[in-house]
């Protein structure tokens, strides 16, 4: 499966120990956007890494002896799923490897007696249980195309994923709000000041261990915009064109509402992600129909 | 080190805490964050939790009620710290001095690195005593002794 001989297999092996340099470049994008969308001049691209070298260097708090294990099991397990994405491996491994990042993330914030920390920990589990069903769905009308759950089989087909499945798509818009901790959906914790959770699930990390929990968090950006790219996998270009367009207007939807609460985010997210996906597998299902 | 240096000094993240002042210095702070002054442009961010904090500002006089609040917020703060007084109550108790209920200036509690006068301070002197703040915080980072 993996040919050691080859020198594709090398630059993905590269491409996913820089993956959280990617979406540390990424969120350094986003920041310097959303300070332009809020006419301000934003910090510099490099912003985000200089936060993280800083905080390395910060003397270290710990709130309890199992954080760090479980700061450096989000940071890994995030690599984990995007090594499965890289290397073409199966879909519904890659969202389980994710989940258990994030639940990493939630034991953490759930081993202190920080109230906010352990609110901030339940609506992330919450944010969870909104978008991983979408997300397996998404999966499945991704096998209804290519009859399989390898990301391999994508590349195999003639014509781009977007051509079949843009309403699974725009599903993904939902999926990515409440990844990136953007409104509305960012009742667990955002970047923003004064939180009514202080800083909700991240209050309890400090120095080291929120360094990195936000490399985790950069790799899981990442590694949702890799799986956004798969859906134009012809050709890398247009495919990365595609999520940041992806990007961009989960960026505009996060400057142009406010936070809402975890009950409204369950229901859009469902409801929206689940009719999406559902009428596009009909609509396929339809299509066989009647060309058959 | 000198990664370190450059990283600290480009990203100061702000506590900001309110010993009771009248909120007029309060509004200037956070009037730094808006269009006009931007201070993320220099990666300050206005941050509400003191364990991810560098830069304590703290505006009002402190009193007999919160000085355990602002030395335990203090305390929660991991080195390299620095503190800045903004407004004539953080620096000195101003129109409050000798009052019984307040102690007098924000170091009668905790020790302070900037005083940022003014009633209210601008903003222009606030963002500039933050630079002050940066210039010791590098000496601290550089292993310099400050006293």
């Amino acid at each position: 499966m993996i040919d050691l001989a080859s020198p594709y297999t090398y630059a993905t092996i590269t491409l996913v120990v820089l993956s959280p340099v990617i979406g540390g470049i990424l969120m350094g994008i986003d920041r310097r956007l959303t300070a332009r969308m809020q006419s301000r001049m934003g910090p510099p691209l490099m912003q985000p890494f200089y936060d993280v070298i800083k905080l390395w260097g910060k003397e270290p708090f710990i709130a309890s002896s199992l954080q760090p294990v479980l700061a450096f099991g989000y940071l890994g397990f995030s690599v984990a799923a995007f090594a499965l994405l890289a290397f073409g491996q199966d879909m519904l491994l890659m969202i389980f490897t994710m989940a258990i990042a994030d639940l990493c993330l939630i034991v953490a914030a759930f081993n202190s007696k920080s109230p906010f920390s352990n609110i901030g920990a339940r609506r992330e589990l919450i944010g969870m249980m909104s978008y991983e069903p979408v997300m397996l769905l998404a999966a499945i009308s991704i096998f209804f195309v290519t009859g399989s759950f390898m990301v391999d089989s994508i590349y195999e087909i003639n014509q781009p994923l977007l051509m079949f499945l843009p309403l699974t798509f725009l599903a993904l818009i939902p999926i990515l709000i409440i990844d990136m901790k953007k409104s509305p959906f960012d009742v667990s914790g955002s970047g923003h000041a004064h939180q009514e959770l202080v800083r909700g699930i991240y209050t309890e990390f400090s120095g080291y261990t929120l360094a990195l929990v936000e490399l985790g968090h950069w790799t899981k950006v990442a590694l949702l915009l890799g799986f956004a790219s798969l859906f134009w996998a012809q050709n890398i270009v247009v495919g990365a064109a595609l999520a940041f367009a992806l990007f961009f207007v989960v960026l505009v939807i996060d400057n142009s509402y406010p936070r809402l609460d975890w009950k409204t985010m369950i229901k859009t997210t469902w409801i929206v992600g689940f009719l999406l996906i559902i009428a596009n597998i009909a609509g396929l299902i339809a299509r066989m129909v009647i060309l058959s | 080190m000198k990664w370190m240096t450059k990283a600290r000094l480009k990203s100061p993240w702000v506590i900001h805490f309110d010993c009771g002042s009248c909120n007029g210095c309060d509004i200037e702070i956070l009037a730094a964050l808006t269009p006009k002054f931007d201070v993320e442009r220099f990666g300050i961010v206005n941050i509400g939790d003191p364990k991810q904090a560098d830069v304590l500002m703290v505006t009002g006089p402190a009193n007999k009620r919160n000085q355990h609040v602002l030395k335990n917020l203090y305390d929660q703060m991991p080195q390299p710290k620095v503190v800045i007084a903004v407004g004539e109550c953080a620096c000195s108790g101003a129109i409050f001095h000798n009052c019984p209920n307040t102690l007098g200036g924000v170091d009668k509690v905790i020790p302070v690195d900037v005083y940022v006068p003014g009633c209210a301070a601008r903003p222009e002197s606030i963002v500039d005593g933050v630079v002050l703040a940066l210039q010791k915080l590098q000496k601290v980072s550089e292993g310099e002794k400050v006293e």
